[in-house]
């Protein structure tokens, strides 16, 4: 066990060393599709998190709880629903998406929409509501009030941005129903750790969870020290 | 006035955010389709694309012709519905019984028989049911009697794949039905790939049936230990074909390029990477062609085999089911 991961770990560092095109390629796309996936999630998922969060509005809880619970959605079930949706039969089949990148980030993106929400909502109503009524009566618009107590709790939409680039990275359902794990166009990190285990390269899956983990860990000490610099 | 969002931080965070998003959309972009560059989606089974081979045929193919392979690995059934809905251009499968299945509903055409090879029934070295030196069907009926006596145990892939297909065909041909079999303590289902249920036959020291491609990889690394009990055969043939998808079901499909491709893997260079592949790695091919086999009649007992388990009213692809313009079928 120890050994065939210590094998895995010397073929990769040696691929890595060696600049392995494909190992390169696909850790490029990896990272491209959920950073993008993360942005373009992130587009909805702050202001909507932010409405939940300080709007005061009836269904406001069962709102929350709705998407607590969406945090909990299996990737490979939302993969399988949106493969039928994208699919040449299914009601998107005409933007011919199946198979791309696209639908990988489309897909990603609604994967973690949820976190995003979840945690922004918490961290907004962790702040002290004393914060927006003093920003209130020191004449601050209503906008203005908000934006102040979202600058209050910037550390957890950064932990929430964080929190669903990881979850993008590291999933395997939607990148495998919609991307299809195609050779020079979808094959991202998690889907080349799943062919080879079928393939018995056991040790490779294993030092290419290394990389993945690598990658979040770098990714995630970047944002770190880009918010202390804030 | 409290501000926590001093507009310099937000235009560094824009920048950033902006700056990732052009880098990362232009990597997509980049590896997108190529326009003048066509597409062809095969849906496959694993137990051919998971050996590898589909990669060397994919690199010489796309050398010579500007089509782009899309491979999509799934078990037959999975590609075969895949294909149904339209997601897929051809399909590469194992399945002889699905597939005129496939063409009589009207989904697929020029069906091509490319390569076979042979299922094998594996079990623990020392064979605790005995059956090393039996015919596949009088060591099914003997592993049904261990089975029940509590002896043995089987595992089957239960995950509707080709070799799941040809397990039920195996079973029924010694009077067994496997739903009924299911519900037995010693027939037990993985629901998994062919790699995962060699990994549990393993666990188990039970007994299993497998595709050679995949017991050969996972024999030789070791990860197993199981061996070969029961390995050729005329019940046990494996025989894999190549199946467009009726242009008139699905009229999107691309069915020019994926007789062109049908036309390469039956061509003597695809069948000569059939032929080879695997050689310097397992010591023996994991393929073997089928094309001038059964052309030329070469070798009269496997092709005699071949058509008895993969041919439809005497040929590979009946009459009815050949579209086009094709030299597929010239002799």
């Amino acid at each position: 066990m120890v050994s065939a991961i210590l094998e895995g770990l010397a073929r990769v560092l040696g691929l890595i060393a060696s600049g392995d095109r494909t190992l390169v390629e696909i850790t490029l796309r990896s990272l491209a599709v959920s950073g993008l996936a993360t942005i373009l999630a992130s587009c909805w998922s702050i202001p909507l998190g932010v409405a939940i969060g300080l709007g005061r509005f009836r269904g406001r809880s069962l709102l929350k709880g709705v998407f607590n619970v969406l945090l909990g959605v299996p990737t490979v079930t939302l993969g399988l629903v949106l493969y039928l949706a994208f699919s040449r039969s299914g009601p998107l089949g005409s933007f011919q998406l199946l198979y791309t990148p696209t639908a990988i980030i489309i897909g990603q993106s609604i994967l973690i929409t949820p976190i995003i929400v979840s945690f922004v909502t918490n961290s907004l109503e962790a702040v002290d509501p004393e914060i927006r009524s003093l920003a209130l009566t020191l004449g601050a618009s209503e906008t203005r009030a908000n934006l102040t107590v979202l600058g209050e709790s910037l550390s957890g939409v950064f932990l929430a941005v964080t929190a669903s680039f990881n979850r993008a990275i590291a999933e395997l359902g939607v990148a495998m129903m919609l991307g299809g794990n195609i050779r020079g166009v979808t094959r991202v990190l998690t889907t080349t750790i799943a062919l080879e285990t079928n393939r018995g390269e056991l040790a490779l899956g294993v030092a290419l969870t290394v990389v993945l983990m690598a990658i979040v860990g770098a990714v995630n000490i970047l944002v770190g020290v880009a918010q202390r610099r804030l | 006035m409290v501000d926590i969002l001093p507009i310099n931080n937000t235009i560094k965070i824009t920048l950033v955010i902006v700056a990732i998003a052009t880098a990362g959309g232009y990597y997509i972009i980049r590896s997108q389709k190529l326009p003048g560059v066509r597409s062809l989606v095969v849906s496959t089974t694993t137990s051919l694309y998971d050996t590898g081979v589909l990669d060397q045929i994919e690199d010489a193919f796309e050398a010579e012709n500007p089509i782009d392979l899309y491979f999509i690995s799934v078990g037959t059934g999975l590609a075969i519905s895949h294909a149904k809905r339209g997601d897929a251009d051809m399909i590469l499968v194992h399945a002889p019984s699905r597939e005129i299945a496939f063409m009589e509903e009207g989904y697929g055409v020029n069906r091509k028989i490319i390569a076979y090879n042979y299922f094998s029934i594996v079990g623990p070295v020392d064979d605790p049911a005995g059956i090393g030196d039996k015919t596949p069907t009088e060591a099914l009926e003997l592993l049904v009697e261990k089975g029940r006596a509590g002896e043995i145990i089987w595992v089957s892939r239960g995950d509707d794949s080709g070799t799941h297909t040809k397990e039920r065909g195996l079973w029924s041909q010694v009077g067994f039905d496997t739903s009924a079999l299911r519900e037995e303590d010693w027939y037990r289902e993985a629901g998994a790939g062919m790699g995962k249920t060699l990994q549990i036959t393993e666990e188990y020291e039970a007994y299993t049936l497998t595709d050679m491609g995949t017991f050969l990889k996972y024999s030789k690394d070791g990860l197993v230990t199981l061996e070969i009990l029961i390995g050729a055969g005329e019940e046990l043939i494996n025989i894999y074909s190549a199946i467009a998808v009726n242009p008139y079901s699905n009229p999107d499909a691309n069915f020019e390029d994926a007789v062109t491709f049908t036309e390469y893997l039956a061509s003597g260079e695809g069948q000569a990477i059939f032929e080879n592949y695997g050689v310097d790695i397992y010591g023996s091919n994991l393929f073997n062609p089928a094309v001038e086999l059964l052309l030329t009649g070469s070798d009269p007992t496997t092709a005699t085999w071949i058509e008895a388990t993969g041919f439809f009213e005497g040929s590979e692809c009946p009459l009815e089911y050949r579209w086009g313009e094709t030299k597929l079928y010239d002799r």
